[in-house]
């Protein structure tokens, strides 16, 4: 803790905002142990707390940025868009609703692919942005993570996927749920050329995108309390009537469940993962 | 009001109601009310016709539910001969939301898979309403597999209202197990029909519906999320299901028309229900069509095949 931190008061609020985005000012605050941090601190540290560890959910684009080399990158389906093939309106169209995720997120839809390189290592890495339609998963989603699997093989390269996503988007119906049989056909393929798919479940990450790719990791990193499962707690709740157990579908619950690997803290992952796929691969890296 | 009668049937409900009781008027008293009744039956199709000419989508979503609908054993002991049920998952337990085993298609030896809902109460609790849990798509996986070995076609019939959401269900991984299947089905070495008997719920029907040719009866539905969940989270009330089922797209017609699925079998007048042995000549015959097409392929074009369709879902815009 730095002097100046310890001269502060501890209960200085910012303005407004809910408690998962980091407000525009100089300070925030942590919304695991109400701590206020100075911000340039917290955005060194991946937007992890640095008093108590607690994970904010990040933009794709941050995390690729924190995770790649510098260079080479090369972003992979840039343009690809949504074509809302059902003309879908509930309350809103379809097509608003992506324009307006597209204007609040910067992205044209909920994933993000690079091809790049860890520590020297080629690599094609996925992040989901939460932002554009609680990261979704439609037809670009998926088809973007096919070609993130085709770049693997034809690269001979690994594969990683940050995922953050509520699961399937409803406003493309069955062709979001086929995303799902799509791909992980995709990660058959992969499998079968003998290429690491490492999966790196963040906060939230749920229905279809669980029940799909993000489970089928050769190894399934979570990051450390992140909401990880098929149904969502409200659901579970409704159907069995009875108030969820602490902990209920966290990371924490999954590893002690047999369904991670490990759980990684945001701030090692770079490390984490190069040291893993260096194993793997039986390569060195940087 | 008639419980086996749809709301939006019971005009066709009264009528028949009508032809009941003049039924026993005749019986009781020797006059021959024959002729009233023959027109009134006449009556009773037509509006029946007339009403199945233009179903919406909601109601299809309600045919779909019919409590009297077929169910996978009703077709299985129908159509198939030596059926034997195989259980457990060899790790946990025997799911019977899950009915798998194998029997015999004209002769031909084949591994059957689907979900299974129950008609009474007791049964319906025994059978989780077609919700299954890990263990369910595990044994699944499991026979599966087995049929690959055995160079078996696998048939599956799908009918669910999706995965079961509860606490043990999670703790035993329901997204893996569904997952798992959805990359192995990609990948078996033997063909896959895939029909929708009912409803296909979401991932819980995905994950026995991968395969080489999609099928629905015409009055089953196939969608991502059922039409009360959608209306649930994108109009914030459950009411809204009649638009958000409008909305998804579910029906056999529209989906056969966005190409995410390859044939659709007719079903009799009023639906499946109302001449259950109509319906299993009509989905035996599509069986037997859909394994014809697809024995003759050798593996490594099947396999082929399977992928370039599940490469093929999706709409988008833009290189």
């Amino acid at each position: 803790m730095s002097w100046f931190e310890k001269l502060m008061p501890s209960r200085i609020r910012t303005e407004g905002g809910d408690k998962r985005t980091v407000p525009e000012g100089l300070w925030a605050k942590c919304a695991g142990c109400s701590a206020v941090l100075y911000r340039a601190e917290l955005e060194r540290s991946l937007d992890v707390c640095p008093k108590c560890g607690y994970h904010s959910r990040i933009g794709a684009r941050r995390r690729l940025e924190a995770f790649l080399d510098e260079e080479p990158r090369e972003e992979i389906g840039a343009d690809l868009i949504s074509d809302d093939p059902l003309s879908f309106k509930d309350t809103k169209k379809y097509r608003d609703r992506v324009t307006q995720a597209q204007k609040a997120s910067d992205e044209k839809d909920a994933l993000i692919v690079i091809r790049g390189q860890l520590k020297g290592m080629d690599i094609v890495a996925c992040a989901f942005e939460f932002k554009f339609m609680a990261g979704s998963m439609g037809s670009v989603v998926g088809e973007k993570f096919v070609r993130a699997v085709n770049a693997s093989i034809e690269l001979n390269a690994p594969l990683i996927c940050y995922s953050a996503s509520g699961g399937a988007r409803m406003q493309e119906s069955l062709f979001s749920l086929m995303q799902m049989a799509k791909t992980s056909a995709a990660l058959d393929q992969l499998s079968k050329k003998g290429l690491p798919f490492i999966s790196v479940m963040t906060d939230p990450t749920m229905g279809g995108v669980s029940a799909s790719f993000a489970m089928l990791g050769d190894i399934n990193i979570g990051e450390p309390r992140a909401l990880i499962g098929f149904a969502g707690p409200r659901v579970i709740e409704q159907t069995v009537r009875e108030t969820l157990p602490e902990g209920f579908q966290r990371s924490e619950f999954l590893l002690e469940h047999g369904a991670l690997d490990l759980i990684v803290d945001r701030r090692e992952m770079r490390d984490r993962v190069a040291s893993l796929l260096s194993i793997l691969t039986n390569k060195t890296v940087n | 009001m008639n419980l086996n009668f749809l709301e939006f049937e019971q005009p066709v409900a009264e009528l028949e109601a009508k032809i009941e009781e003049l039924r026993h008027v005749g019986d009781d008293n020797e006059i021959n009310l024959q002729e009233e009744i023959t027109r009134l039956e006449e009556k009773s199709r037509a509006l029946t016709k007339s009403l199945f000419s233009s179903l919406k989508p909601w109601q299809i979503s309600q045919l779909s539910r019919h409590p009297l609908r077929p169910y996978m054993l009703d077709y299985v002991e129908r159509i198939f001969d030596d059926f034997e049920e195989l259980h457990g998952d060899r790790m946990y337990a025997d799911d019977h939301a899950i009915v798998g085993g194998i029997a015999r298609l004209e002769g031909r030896p084949v591994m059957l898979i689907g979900q299974q809902k129950g008609r009474s109460t007791k049964e319906k609790l025994h059978r989780n309403f077609g919700m299954a849990r890990p263990e369910g798509y595990r044994k699944a996986l499991r026979l599966m597999e087995m049929a690959e070995r055995f160079k078996m076609p696998i048939l599956t019939f799908i009918d669910t209202p999706g995965a079961y959401p509860g606490v043990g269900a999670e703790e035993r991984g329901q997204s893996e197990a569904i997952a798992r299947n959805l990359k192995v089905m990609a990948g078996l070495r033997t063909p896959i029909l895939c029909t929708v008997i009912g409803e296909g719920g979401s991932g819980g029907a995905l994950a026995i519906g991968v395969g080489d040719r999609v099928t629905l009866l015409q009055y089953s539905t196939y969608s991502v999320i059922s039409p009360e969940g959608c209306a649930t989270i994108l109009w914030k009330s459950a009411d809204k299901a009649e638009l958000a089922a409008e909305a998804m797209g579910i029906t056999s017609d529209r989906l056969l028309e966005l190409g995410l699925i390859d044939s659709v079998v007719p079903e009799p007048l009023g639906g499946a229900h109302r001449d259950v042995e109509t319906m299993v000549l009509s989905l035996k015959q599509s069986l037997l069509d859909g394994l014809e097409s697809l024995v003759g392929l050798n593996m490594d074009e099947l396999l082929e095949r399977r992928y370039q369709r599940l490469m093929g879902y999706g709409h988008f815009a833009g290189e």
